[in-house]
């Protein structure tokens, strides 16, 4: 449902009439099975591998910035 | 220094439902695409100094994405492709506006283009990519990208010899097209 909105959203953009359109066959078809990969939304391991990166970015950064900046 | 990092994580995080789609369409396998994901995260998380925030950060990913992608085939010596579509039999895909039926074959429709003109299709229909951003992410001319799209559209429309506009209905296609039974 918010995916759909997200999906919406960036296919405002303006284009050129490619034939990709929200009345085209192809188009919509290509959103659905795209937008069908969004809604079952991001694996836990991908999110917790986000926030290890960012927790040993920010002990780092608190690192260095004691020993000067 | 700390909040960079979290608000650079927070435009990841808001990006990895389509890249993720995006990695899907290119391995055709949910478990290859989430271990291409990952490979991007730590890729694009070791060259976050080269990003400048408030630049386009999903055609960022997209590119080291795409790159690592290739890097990896090329690396492998071209894994034999065992999937009979673009996005893999796993998908679900709601029958909301489609019959299942339909969009099958059009999937395996998308599994056989050529691979530049699927992901310049994806890229530019589902993903929401202008040309320039397409071109970009796929080191190529604007040009080169704008005629990979209309000649994947044109083989799609070949394919299931539907027309670019919705002159028939989901049920006229699907009448057309099904000639195979397949258990979904």
């Amino acid at each position: 449902m918010k995916n759909d909105t997200l999906v919406g959203q960036q296919n405002m953009r303006q284009q050129p009439d490619d034939g990709l359109g929200p009345t085209s066959d192809i188009g919509s078809r290509l959103r659905a099975l795209y937008g069908a990969v969004q809604e079952e939304g991001v694996p836990d391991q991908l999110l917790d591998l986000l926030e290890k990166l960012d927790s040993a970015e920010q002990a780092h950064a608190k690192q260095s910035s004691q020993g000067g900046e | 220094m700390a909040t960079e990092t979290t608000s650079f994580k927070r435009e990841m995080l808001s990006t990895l439902p389509s890249l993720r789609a995006f990695a899907v369409s290119l391995t055709g396998k949910h478990d290859k695409a989430d271990d291409l994901v990952q490979d991007t995260v730590m890729k694009a998380w070791a060259k976050q100094s080269s990003f400048e925030m408030g630049t386009n950060i999903k055609a960022w990913l997209f590119t080291i994405l795409r790159n690592e992608f290739y890097s990896q085939m090329r690396k492998r010596g071209r894994e034999v492709q065992d999937t009979d579509g673009a996005f893999t039999e796993r998908l679900s895909v709601h029958p909301s506006q489609y019959g299942s039926m339909d969009l099958q074959d059009f999937k395996k429709a998308l599994g056989q283009l050529p691979d530049d003109q699927r992901e310049a299709i994806i890229l530019i229909g589902a993903s929401g990519f202008s040309y320039e951003e397409a071109a970009e992410i796929c080191d190529c001319a604007v040009g080169t990208m704008k005629s990979r799209v209309s000649r994947a559209r044109s083989r799609l429309q070949e394919m299931l010899k539907i027309s670019g506009e919705s002159d028939y209905g989901p049920d006229a296609v699907s009448a057309q097209v099904t000639t195979t039974n397949h258990s979904f």
